[in-house]
């Protein structure tokens, strides 16, 4: 499903005005919506904590007195639980938003999905390798390191699979779009067997773990994490939202694009690999989050339109308070239980999705 | 471009509402934990109980009331199972635990995760793992570490538990055959595993008087109909859970190279109470004597074994 001929001549017009107005207002409202989202997730949860609460709270953090009542558990909870988890969540969802409306970009093509790359799979692969190898492996394995080991070879194997992906699509100096759609499939079938041959290997307990990892959390967000998280994700968000132009200019195609002064070899480049980068890590720290990065760029396409100078930081403003959303509805459904994230999101996120393309169907075709 | 043509606010509108929902949904959700904050009496200790054979030792210590909070796998006794649940044992999630005010969480070593279990000791909570072998030993070391801990006497716990492997090892020596027993784990009738070396179902096969059929490999494998076979064996046990996603006793006689076996042939199926069976806690002594009866019907005053 490629765009057809009249949206990508409006996006290269585009390209020389600056981004529509309602455009701009859309992304505006979706920042407030963001902050309404984290103060919301801020309050909702299993311990009570009330909006004056919260206030008196970080109020106290910063060395002002207040006379509103405040527990010392709800101190840990707020600083220790939610805060990182919130911090967390809004990197995870930003981060799959922008990277969905990124490849979506590349590929032109709005089917593509974040974990096309094979860059899951291969961050899947190390975190289940841990699952099943890590008891056999832990006396090699110093304490310290041990909370760690699952993220740290989860985003390894998405840093292997991301090097065999861009070498095999390397033509000559150059990345065919073609050969990377296909070293992805290569990648997510080589992933995906060793995984099945982990899981054949693997005993209840640890086919039972792998099963809740692969549905997703944010459950165990420390600051650690969420700081270590910023870096992984966070900078290469930054450095993405800046590829609006050049993922315009690709929409007319690699020539179209080169003619309009994109170096488009360094743009492609460098969106592969922050994608994979930030897609990596997403799934390190919260397992395998599918939905946002294929949906959030499809529901700021109906707002906005094409402009990928809107439609970036757009993804990742509504990815962000998707996935905050989602997080709060997981963590409190069921308390003192927990949903697993992935559940949440695609079975919130579905039927509002498919209600929204048969509201308006009649328009889109 | 009609694809663009949709107004933001009808993309935005729900998300607001969803996020007024949530704003709204705060105050509903912050009247129970407090409630049960208030209801706590001074002097009692208010415990989350993490692992079957935790929360089965804790009730058999008579402190089942101080219990506020279980996992998904505490299903014995009927009581525990009526206790708020805080979630899968390797699914934990911190604030849900927090929110029961605990003084003191008890888990099984196999709970987590642990950035969890980080965060937990991290909130002040008085955190206590507890190792999880599958053997006799490691049950009477849960009894008398949670003892200690609720601050109980656990002679009588020690001593029932002692009584009944006693019984059981009475038995055993009255055996004239060790008769070959295969422990199947069932989960629909794609997920059939056995039990080979080092499981605590061969433990518990060998306390009853009986020997793993499984010998050829350590923990469990999915099944094969040739190794089934091949290890021949007299009776299958299988988890009563299990046997029920299975479809029941017929269901598994069809599974391929079930009916095939000496135990096939003569319908020895022997299901048994997942907890009782795999759990280690201190019903592992009657345990061991219910399938002793099952194992050694000769043994039995008439000669059959029980229904």
């Amino acid at each position: 499903m490629m765009l057809s001929p009249a949206e990508v001549s409006i996006a290269g017009e585009a390209r020389v005005p600056s981004p529509s107005r309602r455009g701009v207002w859309v992304v505006a409202a979706l920042a407030v919506l963001l902050v309404v989202v984290v103060l919301a997730s801020c309050l909702v949860g299993s311990v009570a904590i009330s909006l004056g609460q919260v206030t008196a709270l970080l109020l106290e953090k910063a060395g002002v007195a207040t006379s509103v009542g405040t527990s010392d558990s709800q101190a840990q909870v707020l600083f220790a639980i939610r805060l990182p988890r919130i911090l967390l969540g809004a990197l995870v969802g930003a981060g799959l938003g922008l990277s969905g409306a990124s490849m979506q970009g590349i590929f032109r093509n709005p089917l593509v999905d974040p974990g096309l790359l094979g860059v899951s799979s291969g961050a899947a692969l190390g975190a289940v390798a841990t699952i099943v190898l890590g008891a056999k492996l832990a006396p090699a394995t110093p304490p310290w390191i041990a909370p760690y080991a699952l993220p740290v070879a989860a985003f390894l194997g998405a840093l292997a699979s991301m090097m065999a992906i861009e070498r095999i699509s390397s033509v000559g100096g150059r990345m065919v779009i073609g050969m990377l759609l296909l070293a992805g499939i290569a990648v997510n079938a080589l992933a995906g067997s060793l995984t099945g041959l982990l899981i054949y290997a693997a005993n209840d307990v640890q086919l039972r773990t792998i099963t809740f990892w692969s549905l997703g959390s944010l459950g165990g967000a420390t600051w650690r994490t969420a700081l270590v998280t910023c870096a992984f994700v966070g900078v290469p968000l930054l450095v993405l939202a800046r590829f609006g132009r050049p993922l315009n200019a690709l929409l007319l195609g690699e020539a179209e694009a080169g003619h309009l002064g994109i170096e488009v070899e360094r743009a492609k480049r460098s969106i592969v690999v922050l994608v994979a980068l930030v897609v990596g890590s997403s799934v390190a720290v919260a397992g395998v989050l599918g939905f946002v990065g294929l949906v959030v760029p499809h529901l700021l396409r109906l707002a906005v339109g094409p402009d990928h100078r809107l439609l970036l930081p757009g993804s990742a403003l509504l990815g962000a308070s998707l996935l905050l959303g989602a997080d709060t509805v997981a963590r409190t459904l069921l308390s003192p239980a927990e949903l697993p994230l992935g559940i949440v999101t695609a079975s919130l996120g579905t039927p509002f999705f498919v209600a929204l393309l048969v509201r308006e169907r009649r328009r889109l075709v | 471009m009609p694809l663009f043509a949709v107004g933001f606010e009808k993309v935005v509108r729900p998300f607001l509402a969803l996020a007024v929902a949530l704003l709204s949904s705060c105050d509903r959700s912050s009247a129970k934990p407090s409630a049960v904050h208030e209801d706590a009496q001074v002097g009692m200790a208010r415990v989350v109980s993490v692992g079957s054979a935790v929360t089965e030792t804790v009730f058999a210590l008579g402190a089942g009331g101080e219990i506020v909070g279980v996992d998904s796998s505490s299903l014995f006794p009927e009581a525990a199972a009526r206790l708020p649940q805080v979630g899968y044992q390797r699914t934990l999630a911190a604030e849900g635990i927090l929110a029961l005010a605990p003084t003191l969480v008890v888990v099984s070593a196999e709970a987590g995760p642990p950035t969890v279990i980080e965060q937990l000791r991290g909130a002040g909570v008085r955190l206590e793992v507890l190792g999880a072998e599958p053997s006799v030993e490691g049950a009477r070391t849960r009894v008398r570490r949670i003892a200690e801990l609720l601050g109980r006497d656990p002679s009588k716990v020690l001593s029932d538990l002692d009584a009944d492997l006693e019984r059981a090892r009475v038995r055993r020596g009255k055996a004239r055959a060790f008769p070959k027993v295969l422990v199947l784990y069932a989960r629909g009738a794609n997920t059939l595993h056995v039990f080979g070396r080092n499981t605590p179902a061969e433990e518990m096969v060998r306390l009853a008087g009986g020997e793993n059929a499984v010998t050829a490999f350590e923990g469990t494998k999915p099944l094969t109909p040739e190794a089934l076979v091949a290890a021949s064996p007299d009776v299958i046990v299988i988890p009563s859970r299990g046997l029920d996603s299975l479809g029941g006793t017929d269901a598994l006689l069809k599974v391929p190279g079930i009916a095939e076996t000496p135990a096939g042939k003569a319908k020895r199926i022997v299901p048994m109470d997942d907890l009782l069976l795999l759990g280690f806690g201190p019903r592992t002594g009657k345990a061991a004597i219910e399938l002793g009866e099952m194992l050694h019907p000769e043994l039995m005053p008439d000669g059959k074994a029980p229904r």
